[in-house]
């Protein structure tokens, strides 16, 4: 959400910013040193938490770094190498992929819907609000950790083993993250929603444009940062999927749902430990990842304009 | 004439988001084979979770300790990070913004693997201060940005007398400023209350030590440990434990959750 906001607050803080940083009875340095004064503990944290992190990442992607023994020394490329030619790498990416496509396209068409359902704020309509919105308090873990019992045959109120087929195990997943964001997202798009003006509704509506012809040709024009925004975040967040496989799958049956997260969390605490490798598939997502977001934010972006 | 249809359609709509969270209360307390509550409505699951392990309150305690340190720290460091990007000018500025802002477009995974050879040279493996310094990190795009936003949206006037008047920015900060921001600050502190206490991926790689385990990593780890067989009685009771506090805290502070997106999409 921040990246879309972010772009245009930093532009109108600049405009007021230079008008509250001239010296009033102060000298400038002054003011620059509280400044920096109070901007040193975000400093501190991105830099040791953040900074130092991405440049360890690199180091170790270079470098033969087992869970246990530590730092072997250069060994690049043998890391990246060694994750292209894992078997389990692509079945992987093509499985993310599929969970990502299918869950943001259900998950913002629903979304949508609600939004457009609740959209008037009456009595009822805070209620619907609030009951979509509850299950976005639950943690993806606890939400996990509910839908296991659920569908198990079990203790759960189905009789069918929900998560006994690939297939049946992926939409068992995908019905829990659409049932977990559902909300979240329609309050995103319903953010939107009220941002367009009544005005726009009204001259429609004087043009003699039916509900659908409404729809089409005035909300979704209008609402397009939004579904934008909440696309990059679906998007985004899908492909970096573990909690629900870790918890509801195990990335069975026969590793038929791992996800490439789940790859980098085997690679470096779970039977390899193999820190090094880990760091490279890591260094490899975060590249896709910059990339893939590039190319949204100036797709969705380039066609409003 | 139309209301009664589409309220009955809605409202069942309602209920299907409803449903696992009220089936989960119900099954935990509900008799079932296989779980500690066999005959009889009771509390018997819960017994289990209580002795499980170091106990339950055990893994509650740690939840509790890692929440509250996410929410002191996210809240100190963005009250003054915000203060500074909103309210002051300096070299570097820009670019502080827009690297913490960066911490969103990297992945918790990659992040992680280097955050564990860190905190084990800076000697805090295993240790919940650790894993609270790292989970206020990931909460500071949000948090700066938000605070940020925050002092920008204090009235002029106010924001000018409290520099002009005489009184150190401190001060200024503390006795002008600060009531003007709280509601940014409730935001901030209860969305890094809610991350702190549902992550599941940080305490996953950065604590291994099964006794500082927090919550979610305690209940789901339960499930694989108890002879192979999964007691979903407990796990039923674990899920209540773990969601009643945030559905509180939801229902209390939803104003401020729906604050938290609107201050988001209104600038975008």
């Amino acid at each position: 959400m921040t990246v879309v906001a972010g772009r245009r607050t930093r532009a109108g803080a600049d405009g007021r910013g230079s008008g509250s940083g001239r010296p009033r009875g102060r000298g400038p340095g002054r003011k620059t040193l509280a400044g920096w004064a109070y901007a040193t503990p975000t400093a501190v944290f991105v830099a040791v938490f953040f900074v130092v992190p991405i440049a360890l990442v690199a180091r170790m992607s270079l470098s033969e770094w087992k869970l246990f023994t530590g730092d072997n020394g250069w060994n690049a490329p043998a890391n990246y190498e060694a994750v292209l030619e894992d078997r389990l790498l692509w079945p992987a990416v093509w499985f993310t992929v599929k969970y990502t496509a299918l869950t943001t396209v259900i998950l913002l068409a629903l979304a949508l819907g609600l939004a457009l359902l609740v959209q008037e704020s009456t009595r009822w309509t805070g209620f619907l609000r609030t009951s979509f919105l509850v299950p976005s308090a639950l943690g993806l873990a606890s939400a996990s950790l509910l839908f296991y019992a659920l569908y198990s045959p079990q203790s759960g109120p189905f009789e069918t083993a929900f998560l006994g087929t690939p297939t049946s195990a992926l939409w068992s997943t995908v019905a829990l993250i659409v049932w977990r964001f559902a909300g979240f997202y329609m309050l995103l798009l319903l953010v939107g929603l009220q941002g367009i003006s009544a005005d726009v509704y009204e001259a429609a509506r004087l043009d003699g444009a039916n509900r659908f012809q409404t729809f089409q040709r005035i909300t979704l024009p209008l609402l397009r940062p939004s579904i934008a925004l909440s696309t990059i975040m679906c998007v985004t967040g899908s492909l970096l999927a573990f909690d629900q496989f870790y918890i509801l799958t195990k990335g069975g049956p026969d590793n038929s749902t791992i996800t490439i997260v789940q790859l980098v969390y085997n690679a470096a605490f779970q039977g390899r430990n193999d820190l090094g490798r880990a760091a490279a598939l890591s260094i490899l997502v975060l590249g896709v990842l910059l990339v893939v977001n590039v190319v949204q934010f100036k797709g969705l972006r380039g066609r409003e304009n | 004439m139309l209301r009664t249809p589409s309220r009955v359609l809605t409202g069942a709509l309602a209920l299907l988001f409803l449903f696992p969270l009220l089936w989960a209360a119900v099954a935990s307390v509900s008799p079932q084979g296989g779980t500690a509550q066999t005959n009889g409505w009771g509390f018997a699951n819960y017994v289990t979770l209580a002795h499980y392990q170091a106990g339950i309150g055990r893994y509650v305690l740690n939840s509790t300790a890692v929440s509250l340190m996410t929410v002191l720290f996210t809240l100190s460091v963005s009250l003054l990070g915000g203060y500074a990007f909103a309210m002051f000018r300096f070299p570097g500025r820009n670019a502080l913004f827009l690297v913490t802002l960066a911490i969103l477009m990297v992945p918790y995974a990659t992040l992680l693997i280097p955050l564990y050879v860190l905190l084990n040279n800076l000697g805090l493996q295993n240790s919940l201060v650790g894993l609270a310094l790292v989970l206020t990190m990931f909460q500071l795009p949000f948090a700066v940005f938000m605070m940020r936003i925050s002092f920008e949206s204090v009235p002029g006037e106010l924001r000018e007398s409290a520099l002009v008047d005489g009184c150190g920015s401190f001060r200024a900060l503390l006795h002008i400023l600060l009531p003007a921001v709280r509601p940014g600050l409730v935001t901030v502190g209860m969305f890094a209350f809610l991350a702190a206490w549902n992550d599941f991926i940080t305490p996953l790689v950065l604590i291994s030590d099964s006794a500082k385990a927090p919550l979610p990593l305690a209940v789901a780890n339960m499930r694989q440990q108890v002879m192979g067989i999964v007691d979903y009685g407990a796990t039923e009771a674990g899920v209540v434990v773990l969601a009643l506090p945030c559905i509180v805290l939801f229902l209390a502070l939803q104003r401020h959750y729906v604050r938290g997106f609107m201050s988001g999409a209104l600038k975008g």
